[in-house]
């Protein structure tokens, strides 16, 4: 509890009469992967939108390495090495998949009150981007209009240009929404790789990805957090089965 | 103090008739995502129908009541010719679009009733004052308007909140996809909701038409108030419309008339006369950057959406 | 090498060459006009170009951007009026109180963003207007007359018609470079990155806000050099260059040119110029050929041609002239097509008809 890098305490939304979050508390220490499960309407968007700033909590506090950040405004968030991947796509789709990373190092690389200097020839923004890209896979697509990637390749980006900021922490919002069996295999063999350099928050509703990764899950009904554990624990829970997962292993199915 | 009275009276009637082109604007906008910058051309053109009908017939009324037949007739078509297609795209496309449309407007109007202003005068019967308090005379035309007005504002809540066509138009600026899906002919529904927009444009012109002349580009400095008005009242919502258009009415009117005097409690006789002018036309503003700073989304925001 | 030779380098080339050649033209065949003529259209080119830098780069669509023009045109008429003749005092000021008002004014239109900010600029140019309308000592509706261009002791004489318009053309050229310099550096990757989704600007880590803030001063500024540039080739100063109309004609210049581009807006400058005095000879032949002698004059109302014209291209040419330039045979493929489906619409109407 000490150490967590993320820590929230008894977060609150409302949104007119609805209770999107419910005195939410939640302990992420580092190098854990720990992932966020729950039918839809729980309440998860709700949630990361309060973790990055997004959306203003009626009451409760976040806590990152230490540091009360509930109040922060975005921007500082992602400085303070808190990143998020976005569920719905959410690139710059009129620039190349390079451009797309370099902006996220960049933003990282001190103030941009730079006139004169092509930006795209420098190589203390294209070399970590390069980098970025091959992480993930898609260095032979770096010159490539995001506009015309596959959907594949746009969660793929949404990673590198998260991971390109050298984030502590990182927000990953359904990353394998969408995705076929060959994709999602693909995607869980990175995230695998990545739990050793980065600690991560993962929103996802692929059952066999969650449960082959997460260290812990936290399963979030209605806003209100019904049970959190390892997944041994959280599979055979019966409120959870009830709630959840009884459904989830009826319509269970990929992309 | 009559004085007074007298200017808070002009303000609200000069609010309640930007409240008319204002609702037009803000339910185009709420309901089709469409920025209409050549609304005011649509005031404009009801002004001039007004004017030219009026002359035609004889009669104020009916000439008032023709001229929003044909406002209503030409906003239609402006819509099924022009606009249509600018549905789901870019606000700056909407802009750049309405923008040729009012140079359009501008252009045709000189063409077919020339290049300067026409007059509209009122009937005798109109032209007179009402007592509105023993001893105080206000004139009884812009005191139709505001009666008039406040009918509109009237109907416009009862129709939007308790009618079925009402619910469509609320349905409809939540959630477009779904009124279409359940049926409705989303077409048809636009360009009615677009033709009353243009109507009640049309009905502010006409009515305002005998206190101010009738000249090309009265759309415009109209618009741009109306414009303010929406951005303080929070652009979506009609209620915020109306008291922000009854606001910048009273401050406009009563700002303008009373305050050199103000200024000159404080400052010297010339200084007043100088900035008083500067000052009371900027009033407005000043109000509207206001509210941007302490409240962006304006005085009454849609929320959802 | 070969790959700059597309149809549109070409264009801008040419474009840039004529320019250049106006004055030698007009000293052999003494024509003045044209050199008058075109150094308005440089000035305004200059405009278009800042406004360029803020609405096609960034985004931002200002709607009062010719409110600059006049804050820089009137600091020039103002101290004028007062005695400072002196360019040295005039043109840094200028400069100074037109970024000081575009700090200002974007200071508080930046809080809102699409078609509130449109409203919004719209609105505080509009303020602008009217302010300049009520300044009665420096003549109010009527305007203000210059009678001495700005003098530099000496070193450059404004009122040499032919050094002023290659001055102008100069300082058009250096704002084009500096436009370019601008849109490919950190600064303009992330004013470009904001125009395309500040969401996730910001998500990323940067505070967008100040940056687009400094662009917008820049703007504002380069088009108050345009105003002061203005003033001086006019020798007149008036509240109608801050019009809301005027700030339209700008954005009709960088729409018409092409948004976005490099050179679109000078593009843009020249084509709005061919129109206003191409379309009217044109409509008065072909009035005169349907409607004899009446409609003859019909030339008069060519803004009535250029308003749906404006309405075309944002519906089928989005990128202006430059966009159909760069895409040549896209776009001739695009009217073979239009040419070809109105051929089939046409068939299915005689064809419903006979069957109905």
């Amino acid at each position: 509890m000490a150490d967590a890098l993320l820590q929230i305490d008894g977060l609150t939304k409302r949104f007119g009469g609805v209770v999107a979050s419910d005195e939410i508390v939640l302990s992420v220490p580092a190098g854990e992967l720990h992932a966020i499960i729950g039918p839809n309407g729980a309440g998860k968007t709700t949630l990361i939108g309060q973790l990055t700033g997004e959306i203003a909590p009626d009451a409760g506090r976040i806590q990152f390495e230490g540091r009360d950040i509930t109040a922060l405004p975005i921007h500082t968030r992602s400085r303070l090495g808190l990143a998020r991947s976005f569920q719905i796509t959410s690139l710059f789709l009129d620039f190349t998949v390079l451009d797309n990373v370099a902006l996220a190092v960049q933003a990282h690389a001190g103030h941009s009150f730079h006139f004169w200097r092509d930006a795209r020839s420098d190589p203390a923004l294209r070399e970590p981007a390069r980098a970025a890209l091959q992480r993930v896979g898609l260095t032979q697509r770096a010159d490539v209009l995001v506009a015309n990637l596959s959907h594949g390749e746009h969660r793929q980006l949404e990673i590198a240009m998260a991971l390109a900021t050298k984030p502590c922490m990182l927000l990953l919002d359904e990353p394998m929404a969408g995705m076929g069996p060959e994709e999602s295999a693909r995607m869980v063999k990175l995230l695998h790789e990545l739990k050793r350099e980065v600690t991560l928050l993962l929103i996802e509703h692929d059952m066999e990805a969650v449960f082959a990764l997460a260290d812990k899950i936290t399963v979030l009904v209605y806003g209100r957090v019904i049970a959190s554990g390892e997944p041994a624990a959280i599979r055979v829970n019966p409120e959870v089965r009830r709630a959840y997962l009884g459904e989830q292993e009826a319509v269970s199915s990929h992309g | 103090m009559l004085l007074f009275i007298e200017q808070c009276l002009n303000g609200l009637q000069f609010g309640l008739l930007l409240f008319m082109l204002a609702a037009g604007l803000t339910l185009v906008f709420g309901i089709m995502d469409l920025v209409n910058l050549a609304h005011g051309s649509l005031y404009m053109i009801g002004a001039y129908f007004a004017a030219t009908f009026a002359a035609m017939t004889g009669s104020f009324v009916l000439g008032g009541l023709l001229a929003l037949g044909a406002t209503l007739l030409v906003g239609m078509m402006v819509e099924v010719i022009a606009l249509r297609r600018l549905y789901g795209r870019d606000h700056l496309d909407h802009v750049l679009a309405t923008f040729g449309l009012i140079l359009f407007f501008n252009e045709l109007v000189r063409a077919v009733w020339g290049p300067a202003g026409l007059n509209l005068s009122l009937p005798a019967w109109l032209n007179t004052s009402f007592p509105i308090l023993p001893g105080v005379h206000y004139p009884t035309y812009r005191l139709s308007i505001i009666v008039v007005a406040l009918v509109v504002a009237l109907l416009l809540y009862l129709v939007v909140m308790r009618t079925r066509v009402g619910m469509l138009i609320r349905a409809g600026a939540s959630n477009r996809e779904m009124v279409g899906a359940l049926g409705v002919n989303i077409k048809l529904l636009y360009t009615l909701v677009f033709g009353l927009g243009a109507a009640l444009a049309g009905l502010a012109g006409l009515m305002q038409a005998p206190i101010l002349t009738v000249q090309i580009g009265m759309g415009e400095n109209i618009l741009i108030l109306a414009f303010v008005v929406i951005i303080i009242g929070g652009i979506g919502s009609i209620r915020g419309a109306f008291v922000a258009a009854v606001l910048v009415g009273l401050i406009d009117t009563v700002g303008r008339a009373f305050l050199i005097d103000l200024l000159r409690l404080g400052l010297s006789g010339a200084a007043a006369s100088t900035a008083g002018p500067a000052l009371s036309s900027m009033l407005i503003y000043l109000v509207m950057a206001v509210v941007l700073v302490v409240r962006p989304e304006g005085l009454f925001p849609v929320s959802g959406k | 090498m070969i790959a700059l030779l597309t149809p549109r380098n070409f264009v801008v080339a040419a474009l840039l060459a004529i320019l250049v050649l106006i004055p030698v033209y007009a000293h052999s065949t003494g024509n003045f006009f044209l050199v008058t003529l075109f150094t308005r259209i440089i000035i305004l080119a200059m405009a278009a170009v800042s406004l360029n830098l803020i609405m096609g780069y960034g985004g931002m669509v200002s709607f009062g951007h010719a409110a600059y023009l006049g804050v820089g045109g009137y600091l020039v008429g103002i101290l004028a009026y007062e005695g400072y003749s002196s360019g040295f005092v005039q043109w840094p000021l200028a400069l100074l109180v037109s970024a000081l008002f575009a700090f200002v004014i974007g200071a508080l239109c930046l809080r809102t963003r699409g078609v509130y900010f449109i409203m919004i600029t719209l609105a505080f140019a509009q303020m602008i207007y009217y302010v300049g309308v009520s300044l009665s000592r420096y003549g109010a509706d009527d305007g203000l007359t210059i009678y001495n261009r700005s003098q530099f002791a000496g070193l450059l004489n404004l009122s040499n018609r032919t050094f002023f318009y290659y001055l102008c053309f100069a300082l058009l050229l250096g704002t084009v470079y500096l436009t370019w310099r601008l849109v490919n550096s950190r600064f303009g990757l992330l004013i470009q990155g904001a125009r395309s989704n500040d969401r996730r600007m910001r998500a990323i880590g940067f505070p967008t806000y100040r940056y687009r803030l400094a662009c917008f001063v820049i703007a504002g500024t380069i088009c108050g050099l345009s105003g002061v540039l203005l003033a001086n080739h006019t020798e007149f100063v008036s509240p109608a260059m801050m019009h809301w109309t005027k700030s339209g004609d700008l954005i009709v210049m960088v729409v018409l040119g092409g948004m976005g581009s490099l050179f679109g807006p000078v593009i843009g400058s020249i084509a709005l110029l061919v129109l206003e005095e191409a379309l009217p000879p044109i409509m008065n032949v072909i009035g005169g050929l349907v409607a004899g002698s009446a409609g003859a004059r019909v030339g008069e109302y060519w803004q009535m041609v250029l308003g749906p014209m404006l309405l075309l291209v944002v519906l089928f040419a989005r990128g202006g002239i430059d966009g159909i330039l760069s895409n040549w045979s896209g776009f001739v493929q695009g009217v073979r097509e239009g040419f070809a489906n109105l051929r089939a619409g046409v068939g299915n109407l005689f064809a419903s008809a006979r069957r109905g």
